[in-house]
């Protein structure tokens, strides 16, 4: 492995800016790390190597000709296959998309465009964000690179999968109830859901617009600072996107400091289901922060208990109708179109073919919680669990300027070990989830690895809307207090992969 | 059995209720960017959104929200402080998203009314038409089945998809019922379309073309016995393109209802078709079962919340009333009834008012556009507003009659000359060489020629038999190429001939 793809971003862009290395050949070592591992990681739904190697081309001949670039031009990144690039294929994990490439650009890849970020290509996910563990993917599942028999997590699985491994330095996910999070803890690396509405969700391939949310992956807090900072702001194309200037997110996380932050211990999302080596290390975390001047506090959110249960209705809901595009008409898969077969014969064949079993779960569970006369019982009564849900926070916040948890109930599991009981893999997002539904912004950042069976485990922080240079603040401080116990990062300690030639899907 | 109309209401009380679509004339789409222009080539005025491309968001066009406030102030609504949008979920193949953007259970404008007058057999008589709500919505792409029979979906070969039209914004009226209107029902639903109409263009939010649908009707019509309170099962019939339609649709469904009811059947709650030339309607989608559009709040969109003070504002602004307007004119230009209703008919009064502006005589002004320009639009089968004449050049046309430049009768080939396109009426009587024969011995020339031609006539007038002078007039007036002054010539002949 080429020693220059196990730098963090911020020493890509140095060496970048100092001549050292150019964009053509960082982006080329990229490549190489991805046709060595990818075979055995499959994070990659599509490589866009020419694609990559042209814009690299095109921000080496911009700093040639000594034009003021952005922090991280130059540095390739991951792009979940969620948002829309023009010209390159974009499935969102779906059979239902396959070969569609869009004519236009999603507005966090223009953003990325516009900061010189290298697209390297497009990673794996669950379908349509459906799912915790890319097992949902239409095009079979992601490995986590600290074992490759075990799930990185999901539904941003391939993007978190391929920062782990090397093979980006940053990626772009999405989070609907945790899916930057808790691939980000499975994988041992950093993941933030900024706040509703503090990234566009236009060209975001849509699984439920009032929860989703597309945000940064990085190996350390300040790589995940520079990009959420370069896909932020307000973007006239998202009625919801809020027209406010971006937390100073980049500052905060140079900072570091917890001194005297007050900090609450969600009293909820802890102890009983939560396996022994999480809830150790998230203890030691809090003990950490502790040490460096913070007060910690512990608050009660009693209405997290029906979070999950208000999760599955909104979403699903939102899903049924957002779907309902993929109807054969305009674009993507179309199969049944014999002579003589109606609109509605041939959308239904191919709605039948293109979507897999938990998309078809979810829209048919939001098509009945929508359904005259359940309307009120399910999608009106979940609406209100999320107005409960913003309430406890909004107290909790009163108490604390951070609110902490663990990322996820368990370590990474196997590959299979729950996909045929999704209320079991429904479970892993009860940490999550609740930032979602009250549209604030979360972090997840390696607390180390549980001692059962030395696998990462993710340290999560909440903070208030649009003060999500908090998370920054925190997390950095965490991070360093971390490190210098560990004597390195913990994904240093990540172990190696076998080389395979045969390269990317 | 086969009832007439007045069978009809002598045993049956009508009850309406309309829903009237209007397309905004924004530049914009409801939801994009995407430009309106009526009749572009198929598929140009597109984009993600209005496509329904994956990961494409809708973001509402102000515009379109403060034409939509306006129509609720013109209709005597409140306007709400806090609406939402909805979405409407079903397939069909030219709606791309499957679900249609509208407003559910929370209109931006809601409880209004509307005052139509119409002409009874004991005079003009007031009717309040309460409107229920006002909404915003967006309109669904056009299909095209070729092939089969019917021009319907089912049985055709293939659809062809239009999405130009998908996007556009659309404003929904919808009235509370409407009962009470007796034999007058279908005037009444015609007088208040009408009327919506007018202050429509008032407003200048939409072009208001029925023939383009750019204002489209849809009527439910029920039927009750005299005596009974309950309503009756109603049918909604849709389709409905132009004024005189709306009247012959309800005439219709309330005869077709009636002969049901009278042979003890059922009406079946349905959307019917309406038939532009059979006049009647025919069966469209069963609504026994009420489809489930399962609505909830469109989680892309966030609420509206017009200002107090922008709404007030709007209030402050809005153009003089149609009806007021209507009095208005009638009583400024000394119009009697009957010729007033022909003006209101003919659609004259903007452009009437606009000759005035620039000077005409208002009766000179009603004169022209009724009669002579009107008979042309006609006779070509065009809008008046759509011939090359402008009020300008009516205005011109009568200034020149008034100074003796141009005879009526002249006046009417600079009429033809300006329509043709051969410029303003100077640019014509330039052109063509009209002008007035004033020359006295010109005249009597050509009176004398006339006279010596048809000695028998001019003898008969010479003993005072006047009629026959009309002979010689029109004879005369051949003799100069009409450029002669009929009055003149008549004046000049008498004299000539000892009368």
């Amino acid at each position: 492995m080429s020693e220059l793809v196990k730098k963090t971003a911020v020493e890509m862009a140095a060496s970048l800016s100092s001549g050292e290395v150019s964009s053509v050949d960082l982006t080329q070592a990229h490549l190489d790390r991805i046709s060595d591992v990818d075979s055995s990681v499959k994070a990659f739904l599509h490589v866009d190597k020419d694609g990559a190697l042209a814009q690299a081309a095109a921000v080496d001949a911009k700093r040639k000709a000594g034009e003021k670039l952005s922090p991280l031009a130059g540095v390739p990144l991951a792009l979940k296959d969620v948002l829309a690039q023009e010209g390159v294929p974009t499935t969102a994990g779906s059979r239902i998309l396959e070969g569609w490439r869009p004519p236009y650009d999603s507005t966090v890849v223009s953003k990325l465009k516009n900061a010189g970020i290298v697209i390297l290509g497009k990673t794996n996910m669950d379908e349509f964000a459906m799912g915790s563990s890319t097992e949902n993917s239409g095009y079979g599942p992601t490995f986590n690179p600290w074992d490759l028999s075990r799930t990185p997590g999901g539904s941003s699985g391939g993007s978190s999968a391929a920062v782990a491994a090397f093979e980006a330095p940053l990626a772009i996910g999405s989070d609907t109830g945790g899916s930057i999070r808790q691939p980000a803890a499975l994988t041992g690396i950093v993941g933030v859901r900024p706040t509703y509405g503090a990234v566009s969700r236009y060209g975001l391939i849509a699984y439920s617009s009032s929860l989703d949310q597309a945000g940064p992956f990085g190996r350390t807090v300040l790589d995940t600072a520079l990009l959420h900072e370069a896909i932020a702001g307000h973007d006239a194309h998202d009625a919801t996107s809020i027209n406010a200037p971006v937390p100073a997110v980049v500052s905060a996380a140079k900072s570091g400091d917890v001194k005297g932050m007050k900090i609450g211990v969600i009293k909820q999302l802890q102890g009983e289901g939560y396996q022994t080596g999480v809830q150790k290390r998230f203890t030691e975390s809090l003990e950490l922060l502790a040490s460096l001047g913070a007060e910690i506090v512990e608050v009660d959110c009693p209405s997290f208990e029906y979070a999950l249960a208000a999760y599955y209705l909104i979403a699903p809901s939102e899903c049924s109708s957002n779907l309902a595009r993929f109807d054969a008409m305009r674009y993507g898969l179309r199969t049944g179109d014999a002579a003589g077969a109606s609109a509605e014969a041939v959308m239904s064949a191919t709605r039948d073919a293109g979507f897999g079993r938990e998309v078809k779960r979810r829209i048919i569970l939001g098509t009945y919680a929508l359904s005259s006369g359940y309307y009120d019982a399910y999608y009106g009564s979940a609406q209100k669990i999320r107005t409960l849900i913003i309430n406890d926070y909004a107290r909790a916040f009163g108490q604390a300027d951070v609110l902490v948890s663990p990322t996820a109930p368990t370590t990474a599991y196997k590959i299979g070990e729950k996909v045929d009981d999704p209320m079991a893999m429904y479970l892993g997002d009860v940490a999550t989830i609740p930032v979602n539904l009250a549209g604030i912004c979360g972090m997840s950042l390696p607390a180390g690895l549980a001692d059962e069976d030395q696998l990462p485990v993710g340290f999560q922080i909440m903070a208030p809307a649009m003060q999500d240079q908090r998370l920054y603040q925190a997390g950095s401080a965490l991070e360093a207090a971390l490190a210098s116990k560990w004597g390195g990062t913990l994904i240093s300690k990540a172990p190696a992969l076998n080389i395979t030639s045969g390269g990317a899907r | 059995m086969a009832l007439t109309y007045d069978d009809v209401v002598a045993k049956y009380n009508a009850v309406l209720g309309l829903e009237v679509h209007v397309e905004l004339n924004t530049e914009s789409k409801m939801f994009c960017s995407c430009a309106t222009t009526f009749g572009a080539e198929p598929n140009t005025q597109t984009c993600p959104v209005c496509l329904a491309l994956p990961g494409a968001l809708p973001v509402v066009n102000e515009k379109a929200i403060e034409s939509t406030i306006k129509i609720g102030l013109a209709l005597n609504c409140s306007i709400a402080p806090y609406s939402r949008f909805a979405r409407k979920n079903y397939f069909y193949p030219d709606m791309p998203k499957n679900f249609q953007i509208s407003q559910y259970d929370e209109p931006i404008c809601f409880d209004g009314y509307v005052d139509v007058e119409i002409e009874t057999e004991e005079g003009p008589k007031q009717f309040r038409i309460e409107i229920e709500r006002v909404h915003m919505e967006e309109d669904t792409g056009k299909s095209l089945h070729v092939g089969g029979a019917t021009g319907r979906i089912h049985g055709a070969d293939y659809s062809l998809l239009d999405y130009n039209r998908a996007g556009i914004p659309l404003v929904e009226i919808v009235t509370k019922i409407v009962p009470g209107t007796g034999k007058y029902a279908p005037e009444v639903a015609k007088a208040y379309v009408a009327e919506l109409r007018d202050i429509l263009r008032g407003l200048g939010v939409s072009d208001v073309k029925m023939e383009q649908g750019s204002l489209r009707c849809d009527a439910n019509v029920s039927l009750m016995l005299k005596d009974v309170t309950e309503l009756g099962t109603r049918s909604e019939t849709k389709n409905v393109n132009s004024l005189r339609s709306v009247e012959r649709a309800i005439r219709g469904e309330m005869i077709r209802h009636a002969e049901l009811l009278n042979d003890g059947k059922k009406v079946k709650q349905e959307t019917r078709h309406f038939q532009e030339d059979t006049g009647l309607t025919r069966s469209g989608r069963s609504k026994e079962q009420a489809e489930d559009y399962r609505y909830f709040p469109d989680p892309d969109l966030v609420p509206v919340t017009p200002a107090a003070s922008w709404v007030e504002e709007l209030k402050a602004a809005l153009p003089e009333r149609p009806s007021v307007r209507r009095k208005r004119l009638k009583e400024l230009w000394a119009v009697p009834d009957k010729e007033f209703a022909a003006m209101v008919n003919a659609d004259v009064l903007d452009i009437v008012e606009a000759t005035v502006l620039l000077g005409a005589d208002a009766t000179k002004a009603r004169t022209w556009w009724l009669g002579e320009i009107s008979r042309i639009a006609n006779d070509k089968n065009v809008a008046i507003t759509d011939l090359p004449i402008t009020p300008a050049d009516v205005a011109e046309l009568v200034a020149l009659v008034a100074s003796g430049e141009l005879t009526d009768k002249l006046a009417r080939q600079v009429v033809e000359g300006v329509v043709n396109g051969e410029g303003k009426p100077s640019d014509v009587v330039a052109k063509r060489g009209i002008k007035v024969v004033n020359d006295d011995g010109a005249l009597m020339a050509a009176i004398e020629k006339v006279c010596s031609e048809q000695a028998d006539t001019a003898e008969k007038v010479r003993g005072g038999h006047l009629p026959a002078a009309g002979a010689l007039i029109g004879a005369v007036m051949k003799e100069t190429k009409g450029q002669a002054d009929a009055a003149k010539v008549r004046e000049l002949l008498l004299k000539h001939l000892g009368q």
